[in-house]
C-alpha cells in the first residue's frame, strides 16, 4: 500500500520562533507577569499608546499579510476594514476554544504566555475601538483560564489594562469567559451565541459577525495566536515579517504535530517547507521504524493525504496545498498514522467525534453525522456489509453533494457538518480497496 | 442554593457582562463546582440571576458535556479517546478506568472528545487538571492520588482550588 | 388596504424564478417571494410569523452566482435575482434531506394524530424519496409525556424544526420549552419544575409539522379526513381572532386560529383555542325551566311574557331592567335590544356588568384599529393586563413593541405581561390616572418637571403617526371615573385614537345594537329615534340606568322584572353584596343562559339558549370590526338562538318581528343602525377581514373572499401553515342602501366633566387593585374539561417592602378587611407592584369582589396577621 519514502536531509529544516519564543525560552515562568515584562511584554503597548496612531498598527499589520490562525486564513487587517462605522459599540472576542482533534497550539500560549494574549488584545482593541474584550477559552482549559486571569489582574495592578491606561484615556476591559464542552463553539458565529449565554448553535451568515455580532453589535472575532502576533508583528515590522513565508502564507505559524511521530509537540514553522520536511525532520519521523501510511495535514475537517512523494513533496503553503491537493493547513494540526493504522477506525472516530459535537441546528448534519458514525462503526467494527461504502458517499452526498470535490459544498449551516465527508472522501480516494476487503471479510465483531 | 460568598460572586460575574444572560455558562460552573453537579434548582437559581426562565437555562446548560445533571462524585476523569489518543492507548487507558471505578461513586469516568495535549498522548483530565503520557497503571495511580488527597483537586467544573 | 406591515417606501426589484420574473419587495424572502408567486417551495422551520432560521434545509434552492444551495428562507431577493426550484441539484437535496429527516422518525402514522394531515408526510409525498437506506437503530424516547395539563409531547416524532420553542420565545414571550441535550440527542423539553403554562401553549400544537406535539382535548378524538369544517370567529373575547372550527359527529373537536392580517395573525389563546368544550358540558341547560322544573318551551315562554307583561302595565316599563347580551352575536343584541327597548319601552339596559366604561364614551371617542398599534407613534397603556384580559391583542402589541419598536407609555402601578416591554411607566395609583394623564397631555403641550412624564411626552412627539390609547378598566375596585378622567385628558392629544379593552366577548357588539342606557342601534342615543321609528313601537323618552343603577333601583324595589341575557350579576358585578341583595329583592327573574349560575338560581323562568359552534351570525370586536361567526353543530338540547327567543317574547307581547333568517336580522339592524349604514348581511359574509364600523368610513378597506367556503384540506397539510383566507376585489363603494347621510348623528363623546376627589389612605391601608385573570370562575373555564385545572388559586398580591412593612411573613394566609367584607387569603409578594397598593382578582366571581364597594372611588384594605 504505501511506498517506503527516504527522509532528505534538509538543511533549512528548523524553527522560526517568533510567536512562541518566550515560552520555549522560559517554559516554566513565562506566564508570570515578572518573567513576561522582563522579557519585554506591554513595551509595545506601551509604544502604542505613546504613538497613539491606530492607522500604524493597521498599516504594520496589513503590510505583514497576517491572515487568521484559527483555520480560515482570512487576513486580519482586511477583516479590521470591513468594520462598519454605525456608531454602536464594537466587540473583540478571542477564540480560545481549541477543540479540532489534534489541535494543541493556542494551549500552548494560553497556558504559557497569556501576558502576550493580553498585550495583543490590548493593542487590538486599541485599533477597533473596542473598549469590553472577551477571551472565550474551552471549558477544559482550567488552568488557561486561572493564567490568563491572573495575568489580567496583574496587567490592570500595572496600569495595563482598565480605564484610563497609562493616562491615554483609553479604557479596555477584559473578560476571561469559559466554554463548557462544545466543540462547535470555535466556530465564530457559535462561539456568539455561547458568549450570550445561549446554545451555541451557529447563525445564518450573512450577517457576518464583523457587521452583525455579540449582542448585534459589531465584533472581530480572532484565534488565540494571531491575537499574539501582532505585538511581534508591530515589534518587528510588517514589512519584516512578510519577508518570511512563501506566496501569500507570510510568517510562521505554530504547527500541532502528534500521532505515530517521534518527537511530536508544537512547532513554530516559517511556511514554505515541505510536509517531507516538517514529520521526517522536524517532528523526527516515524516511531519505531514503522512506515508512513497516511497523515491528516491540517487537522480532522478536510481531507488526508498519503505517503506519496506528490503529498510529501508539497510545500506548507495555505494556497497552494488547497490548489494543488484538495485540502487545507486547517488549525494547524498534523496527524500521522503509521502502517498498522486501521483508516477505517480513524475516520470512524472522526465521525463519531462529529456525531458527538454536532449542534443539531441543521438536518443534514444532525441526522447525517448520526448516521455515518454508526455504518463506520459496523465498518471498523467487523460488520461492515458488501455495500457500505457506496452508502457512506451517497450519505455524504446529502450534507455535501460533491463529496469529493475539495474545498467541499454544503447543505449545512456550517462546515462542521461536511467534515466527517472528508474523512469518507479520503477512503474513497486512497483506500477503497482496503475497505471493500475489510468489509467483504464481514467478521462478526 | 449558592452560599453566601458564591452569590456575591455571582453578582460580580454578572456585572462583567453587558447584557446578564451571558452570565449563564461562568453561574453553572459556580453552581457545579460548589454542589458537585448542576442540579434542577441551581438553574432555577441562575435564571433569576440572567433574567430568564429556568427551561431556558436547562436547554442552554444540556448543551455543553461539561454540566453533569446529576451527581457524579468528587471527581470527573475525562479520558480522550479521539484520533491521536486512539492510536496510542487512550481507549485501553479509558476500559481500564471504567472498569476499575464502575461501582466507585466517588469517581465519574468518562470518554471525551480531544484535549488538546495530543503531544503527550494519551492524556485525561481529573476535574479539569492534565495527566499525561498515561498507562492504564499510571492513570490509575493519579486517580488513586486524588482520592487520597496526594493531589489536590479543582472542583467539579474546574473551578480553581481553594486554600 | 389592511396591510399592517410598514410600508416600504422604496420600488420592488425583478426576481427570476424557475424563468418567470415577478417583482418583490426588496429584502423579502425568497421562499415567500416564490410562494406569493405560486411557487411552494418546501419547507418546515419556515412560518411565515416568525424570524427565519434556515434549520432544517428543505428549502434548499439554487440561485445563480451563489456557490451551493442556499436555504430560500433566509435568502433575501435582490435586483436581477435568478432562482430555481426543480433543478436535478435541487430535487436530489430535497430527497437527501426528506431521508436525513425520517431517518430518526417512528413510523407509527397509523396512531398519530397527525396522520392524514402530517406535512412530513405530505411532503415526503410530494418531494421525497421513494424508500430509506437506513438500517440503523432509530432513536427513542419515552412516549409522549405532559409537557403541560394541555399538550403532550412525543419526542420520537420531533423533527427539531424549533417552531415549537421559536413560538414560546418570540411570539409569546413564555420561553418556558427549549431544546434540551445537542446534535442527534437534541429534544424539546420544559424544565421539570416548571410546565410550559402559557396561555398560548395550543399554537405550537398547531404549527408542528409532525405529530410531535399534541394537545389532550383532541388526542384520538377524530381523523382529519372525518372533520368538517366552517369559518367563525372566537368570541371568548373581544379581539375575535379568526378561526377554523371542526367537527365530527356533530360534537366540536377543534379550532384552528386563521390568520388574519387584520386580527390574530393566526394565533389563538387557549381559552379560545379550548374553552368550546363548554358547549358539550353535561351541565348544559337543555330544557326551559319554569320554577326549577322542565317545561316546554310555549310554556316557559307564556310565562316569562306575563311577567314583563305585568310588571310594564302594573309598575312601569322603567321597572323592567335587561342586563346582558354581550355574549351573543349582533342580531341577538339587536334583537333584545328591539324587545327591550322598542316593545317594552324599557331604557334599564345594559350589556355590561359594572366593570366597563360608559358606553357613551366607548362608542363616542375616535376609534383606532388593532393594525395601526404597528405604526404607531406610540401606545398608551390604560388597561388591564392584556396577556389576561385580550389575549392576542397582547401578542400583538408585544410584537409591535418588540419588532416593530413602537414605544410604550404605561399607566398601570403593577406588574403585566408587557411591563418589560414598557417604555416609559407612569405608575399611576388606583383613582390617580386622570391626574397622572392631566400632567402627561401639559407636557406634551409644554414641559413637565416631572422625568418620566417628560420623557414620556418626548417620546410620543418624536414619532410621527398615530397614537393609540389601549382603553379598559384596569382596575374593578375603583369607579370608572378615574378612566373616564384620564381619557377626557388624553383625547386633547393630536393624532389621537382610542383601541377599546372592554374584555366580554361581542360587548362591543351590543353596544352598537343599543344594549346601553340611552343608546340606540347605531352609535346614536336615544335622542336620534327616527331610524328605528319605522320599526320599533316604543322608544324610551330618557335615558334610563346602567347595571350599578338597576341592581340599587332594585334593592329599592323599583325593579319588578329583571332579564339576565347570559349574565350573572351576583357573580360578575365587582361588588358582590349589592349584586346578591339586589337580584335577591326582584321578584321575577328571567335568565337565557347556557348554564346554571347563582343569578339563574333565583329565576322563574330558565330559558336554554345555543352557544358558541350552534349559531350563526354577525359579531363586532373591540376595533368595531364586524365579522361572521358560523355554525358548525346542530343546538344541544332544546335552546334556541336568544333572537328567536326575543322574537318569541315579542310576538307574546303583541309585536311580530317579522324575522324568519339571521340574515334578516342583521338587514333590519343595519337598515335601523347609522353607523352600520352600507352593509349587508351580504357584505359581512364575503368580506374577508370583515367590515369596521362605521361601514361607510371603511368601505374602502373591504376586501371581498375568494368564494365564501374554506378549503383545509390542501396539499400542504391543514394546519400548520398559517391559514389564509384568499381576498380576490377591494370594494371601492358602498352600495347606497342605507341612510349614510345620517352619518353626521353619530356619537362624539364630550369628554363629561367627571373629576376624581380621591379620599386619603391611612398608613395600615392598601389601595385595592381588582384585576381580572384569563382562567376565571366564568362557564368557557370551568365547564371546559381541558381548562378547568388550569385555574389557579388566587392570593393577594404586595409588594415586598409592604409585607416588611406590615410584619406578614410572605406566603401565609392573612386576614383581608375591606369596609364591605373580609376573610382569609395567601399573601404573596411581588416584583414591580407600587407599595401602597394591593392586587388581587376580582369579577367573574373572584374573591375581591367580597371587598368592593361599587360606590367608592377607591377601596382600601387591610392585611393583618391570623392569630
Amino acid at each position: 500500500m504505501s511506498e517506503a519514502v527516504e527522509t532528505p536531509a534538509r538543511k533549512e529544516v528548523r524553527e522560526t520562533l517568533i510567536v512562541s519564543r518566550r515560552v520555549r525560552e522560559f517554559p516554566d515562568d513565562a506566564h508570570t507577569f515578572e518573567r513576561a515584562t522582563s522579557d519585554g511584554a506591554y513595551e509595545i503597548w506601551k509604544e502604542v499608546l505613546r504613538r497613539a496612531d491606530v492607522q500604524w498598527i493597521h498599516d504594520e499589520v496589513k503590510a505583514s499579510g497576517l491572515r487568521g490562525r484559527g483555520g480560515a486564513n482570512f487576513p486580519t487587517a482586511i477583516k479590521w476594514e470591513s468594520l462598519p462605522d454605525n456608531g454602536l459599540p464594537r466587540h473583540l472576542v478571542i477564540n480560545g476554544d481549541e477543540g479540532e482533534p489534534s489541535t494543541f497550539k493556542d494551549r500552548l500560549l494560553i497556558e504559557g504566555d497569556p501576558h502576550a494574549l493580553i498585550e495583543g488584545v490590548c493593542i487590538e482593541a486599541y485599533r477597533i475601538g473596542s473598549h469590553r474584550a472577551f477571551i472565550y477559552l474551552r471549558g477544559e482549559f482550567a488552568l488557561g483560564a486561572d493564567r490568563i486571569e491572573q495575568a489580567v489582574h496583574d496587567a490592570r495592578a500595572a496600569g495595563y489594562v482598565g480605564s484610563n491606561i497609562l493616562g491615554s484615556g483609553f479604557d479596555v476591559e477584559i473578560v476571561v469567559h469559559r466554554g463548557a464542552g462544545a466543540y462547535i463553539c470555535g466556530e465564530e458565529s457559535a462561539l456568539i451565541e455561547s458568549l450570550e449565554g445561549k446554545r451555541g448553535m451557529p447563525r445564518i451568515k450573512p450577517p457576518l459577525p464583523i457587521h452583525v455580532g455579540l449582542y448585534s453589535e459589531p465584533t472581530v472575532v480572532n484565534n488565540v495566536e494571531t491575537v499574539c502576533t501582532i505585538p511581534h508583528i508591530l515589534k518587528m515590522g510588517g514589512a519584516q515579517y512578510a519577508n518570511l513565508g512563501v506566496n501569500r502564507s507570510t510568517g510562521t505559524r505554530l504547527a500541532a504535530i502528534s500521532g505515530h511521530v517521534n518527537n511530536p509537540g508544537v512547532y513554530e514553522l516559517e511556511f514554505g517547507m515541505t510536509l517531507r520536511d516538517i514529520i521526517f525532520g522536524i517532528a523526527g519521523g516515524i516511531r519505531g521504524d514503522k512506515q508512513l501510511k497516511f497523515f491528516l495535514p491540517g487537522g480532522a475537517s478536510f481531507q488526508w493525504l498519503i505517503a506519496s512523494d506528490e503529498h510529501l513533496d508539497q510545500v506548507y503553503d495555505i494556497d497552494d496545498i488547497s490548489a494543488k491537493l484538495g485540502t487545507t493547513l486547517g488549525s494547524g494540526a498534523i496527524m500521522v498514522y503509521d502502517e498498522d493504522t486501521d483508516p477505517l477506525l480513524v475516520a470512524w472516530r472522526l465521525a463519531k467525534f462529529y456525531a458527538h459535537e454536532s449542534c443539531g441546528k441543521c438536518t443534514p448534519c444532525r441526522e447525517g453525522s448520526g448516521w455515518l458514525e454508526k455504518v463506520l462503526y459496523r465498518m471498523s467494527h467487523g460488520q461492515g456489509r458488501p455495500n457500505d461504502m457506496d452508502a457512506l458517499l451517497d450519505i455524504s452526498a446529502g450534507i455535501s453533494p460533491d463529496v469529493m470535490k475539495a474545498p467541499f459544498t454544503q447543505t449545512t449551516i456550517c462546515p462542521l457538518g461536511p467534515s466527517p465527508v472528508s474523512a469518507i472522501a479520503s477512503l474513497q480516494k486512497y483506500f477503497r480497496a482496503e475497505v471493500e476487503a475489510a468489509c467483504a471479510a464481514g467478521v462478526p465483531a | 442554593m449558592f452560599t453566601e460568598a458564591n452569590k456575591k460572586r455571582a453578582v460580580e460575574i454578572v456585572a462583567q457582562y453587558p447584557k446578564a444572560h451571558s452570565a449563564i455558562l461562568p453561574l453553572a460552573h459556580l453552581a457545579q463546582d460548589q454542589d458537585g453537579w448542576l442540579s434542577l434548582d441551581a438553574m432555577d437559581e441562575i435564571a433569576d440571576y440572567c433574567d430568564t426562565t429556568a427551561a431556558d437555562v436547562q436547554g442552554v446548560c444540556s448543551f455543553y458535556t461539561m454540566y453533569k445533571r446529576r451527581p457524579c462524585g468528587n471527581f470527573v476523569v475525562s479520558v480522550c479517546t479521539n484520533v491521536t489518543c486512539l492510536v496510542v492507548g487512550g481507549p485501553e487507558v479509558l476500559e481500564h478506568l471504567e472498569h476499575k471505578y464502575a461501582n466507585d461513586n466517588d469517581v465519574f469516568v468518562e470518554e471525551v472528545e480531544c484535549l488538546a495535549a495530543c503531544g503527550n498522548a494519551p492524556s485525561m483530565q481529573v476535574n479539569y487538571e492534565y495527566h499525561e503520557h498515561l498507562t492504564p497503571e499510571s492513570a490509575e495511580q493519579v486517580v488513586e492520588d486524588y482520592k487520597a488527597g496526594r493531589l489536590v483537586a479543582r472542583g467539579v467544573s474546574g473551578g480553581a482550588v481553594h486554600a | 388596504m389592511t396591510t399592517t406591515e410598514p410600508q416600504s417606501t422604496k420600488t420592488t426589484v425583478s426576481v427570476t424564478i424557475d424563468g418567470n420574473t415577478v417583482e418583490a419587495i426588496p429584502g423579502e424572502m425568497l421562499i415567500k417571494v416564490a410562494q406569493e408567486n405560486g411557487v411552494y417551495i418546501p419547507r418546515f422551520c419556515w412560518h411565515e410569523r416568525m424570524k427565519p432560521v434556515g434549520m432544517c434545509r428543505m428549502c434548499l434552492v439554487e440561485v445563480d452566482g451563489i456557490r451551493g444551495l442556499p436555504p430560500a428562507c433566509t435568502m433575501p431577493v435582490a435586483e436581477g435575482m435568478v432562482c430555481h426550484t426543480e433543478t436535478p441539484a435541487v430535487k436530489q437535496a430535497q430527497d437527501d434531506i426528506l431521508e436525513f429527516l425520517l431517518v430518526n422518525h417512528p413510523l407509527d402514522c397509523p396512531v398519530c394524530d397527525r396522520g392524514g394531515e402530517c406535512p412530513l408526510q405530505d411532503t415526503t409525498l410530494a418531494f421525497g424519496p421513494g424508500e430509506s437506506r437506513f438500517v440503523e437503530e432509530k432513536r427513542h424516547f419515552e412516549k409522549p409525556i405532559p409537557i403541560s395539563n394541555v399538550v403532550l409531547l412525543d419526542r420520537e416524532r420531533c423533527i427539531q424544526c424549533a417552531r415549537c420553542t421559536r413560538f414560546a420565545d418570540e411570539i409569546a414571550g413564555d420561553p418556558l420549552i427549549s431544546f434540551v441535550d445537542r446534535g442527534g440527542h437534541t429534544q424539546v423539553l420544559n424544565h421539570p419544575n416548571h410546565p410550559f403554562a402559557s396561555y398560548f401553549s395550543g399554537n405550537v400544537v398547531q404549527i408542528c409539522p409532525v405529530g410531535a406535539l399534541t394537545a389532550k382535548p383532541y388526542r384520538f378524538r377524530a381523523r382529519p379526513w372525518d372533520l368538517a369544517t366552517v369559518e367563525t370567529s372566537c368570541t371568548q373575547c373581544s379581539v375575535q381572532c379568526r378561526g377554523a372550527l371542526q367537527s365530527s359527529s356533530n360534537r366540536l373537536v377543534r379550532l384552528l386560529g386563521i390568520d388574519s392580517n387584520a386580527v390574530n395573525h393566526g394565533w389563538l389563546c387557549d381559552k379560545g383555542r379550548y374553552g368550546f368544550e363548554y358547549v358539550h358540558s353535561d351541565d348544559r341547560i337543555r330544557e326551559p325551566l319554569l320554577n326549577g322544573a322542565i317545561a316546554s318551551w310555549p310554556q316557559a315562554l307564556d310565562a316569562a311574557a306575563d311577567a314583563l307583561r305585568s310588571a310594564r302595565d302594573l309598575h312601569g316599563a322603567e321597572s323592567i331592567g335587561f342586563i346582558g347580551g354581550a355574549r351573543g352575536t349582533n342580531e341577538d343584541a339587536y334583537a333584545w335590544s328591539r324587545l327591550a327597548k322598542g316593545v317594552l319601552g324599557t331604557d334599564n339596559v345594559d350589556a355590561q356588568l359594572g366593570d366597563g366604561l360608559p358606553a357613551e364614551l366607548i362608542l363616542g371617542v375616535e376609534r383606532a384599529s388593532i393594525a395601526e398599534c404597528d405604526s404607531a407613534a406610540a401606545i398608551v397603556l390604560l388597561a388591564p393586563d392584556l396577556k389576561e384580559a385580550l389575549p392576542v391583542l397582547h401578542l400583538r402589541l408585544r410584537r409591535a413593541a418588540l419588532d416593530l419598536r413602537v414605544p410604550l407609555i404605561d399607566f398601570s402601578c403593577a406588574p403585566h405581561g408587557l411591563s418589560s416591554e414598557v417604555t416609559h411607566a407612569l405608575a399611576a395609583a388606583p383613582g390617580e390616572q386622570g391626574a397622572r394623564a392631566e400632567q402627561l397631555v401639559a407636557a406634551v403641550n409644554g414641559a413637565s418637571s416631572d422625568g418620566v412624564i417628560a420623557a414620556a411626552a418626548a417620546t410620543m412627539k418624536a414619532r410621527a403617526g398615530t397614537i393609540v390609547v389601549v382603553l379598559g378598566r384596569a382596575n374593578l375596585a375603583e369607579r370608572s371615573d378615574a378612566t373616564v378622567q384620564a381619557v377626557a385628558a388624553l383625547a386633547q392629544l393630536p393624532n389621537v385614537k382610542f383601541l377599546s379593552a372592554l374584555r366580554r366577548g361581542n360587548v362591543h357588539g351590543a353596544l352598537e345594537a343599543g344594549l346601553a342606557p340611552g343608546i340606540l342601534p347605531g352609535r346614536v342615543t336615544i335622542e336620534y329615534r327616527d331610524a328605528v321609528a319605522a320599526k320599533w313601537s316604543a322608544i324610551p323618552e330618557a335615558p334610563g340606568l346602567d347595571t350599578e343603577a338597576m341592581l340599587r333601583a332594585a334593592l329599592e324595589g323599583k325593579i319588578k322584572a329583571l332579564v339576565l341575557i347570559g349574565a350573572d350579576p351576583i357573580a360578575d358585578f365587582p361588588d358582590r353584596a349589592l349584586a346578591e341583595a339586589a337580584v335577591r329583592a326582584v321578584p321575577t327573574v328571567i335568565a337565557i343562559d347556557g348554564f346554571h349560575n347563582e343569578s339563574t338560581q333565583r329565576a322563574k323562568v330558565v330559558l336554554p339558549a345555543t352557544m358558541f359552534g350552534e349559531k350563526s351570525g354577525t359579531i363586532t370586536n373591540l376595533e368595531g370590526r364586524i365579522q361572521r361567526v358560523n355554525q358548525k353543530v346542530s343546538p344541544d338540547g332544546l335552546a334556541m338562538d336568544d333572537w328567536r327567543i326575543a322574537s318569541e317574547l315579542a310576538f307574546r307581547l303583541g309585536h311580530d318581528f317579522d324575522l324568519e333568517t339571521v340574515d334578516e336580522v342583521t338587514n333590519e339592524l343595519v337598515s335601523v343602525a347609522p353607523a352600520l349604514a352600507g352593509g349587508s348581511a351580504q357584505l359581512f359574509r364575503s368580506a374577508r377581514d370583515g367590515v369596521r364600523i362605521p361601514v361607510a368610513q371603511h368601505h374602502a378597506e373591504v376586501q371581498l373572499r375568494k368564494g365564501l367556503g374554506l378549503t383545509l384540506d390542501g396539499p400542504d397539510g391543514v394546519s400548520w401553515e398559517p391559514i389564509k383566507v384568499e381576498a380576490e376585489i377591494t370594494v371601492e363603494s358602498v352600495p347606497e342602501n342605507g341612510n349614510t347621510q345620517d352619518a353626521f348623528a353619530l356619537l362624539r363623546w364630550d369628554g363629561g366633566s367627571v373629576r376624581v376627589d380621591l379620599p386619603g389612605r391611612d398608613a395600615y391601608a392598601l389601595r385595592l387593585i381588582g384585576s381580572v385573570s384569563l382562567y376565571d370562575h366564568g362557564s368557557a373555564v370551568s365547564e371546559s374539561p381541558s381548562l378547568v385545572g388550569l385555574r389557579t388559586v388566587p392570593k393577594l398580591l404586595v409588594a415586598a417592602a409592604d409585607l416588611q412593612r406590615l410584619g406578614v411573613p410572605n406566603g401565609t394566609e392573612v386576614h383581608v378587611a375591606s369596609a364591605n367584607g373580609a376573610f382569609n387569603i395567601v399573601v404573596q409578594a411581588i416584583k414591580g407592584l407600587q407599595p401602597g397598593v394591593a392586587q388581587l382578582a376580582a369579577g367573574s366571581g373572584n374573591a375581591a369582589n367580597a371587598l368592593i364597594d361599587a360606590a367608592a372611588v377607591v377601596n382600601d384594605v387591610r392585611v393583618e396577621t391570623i392569630r
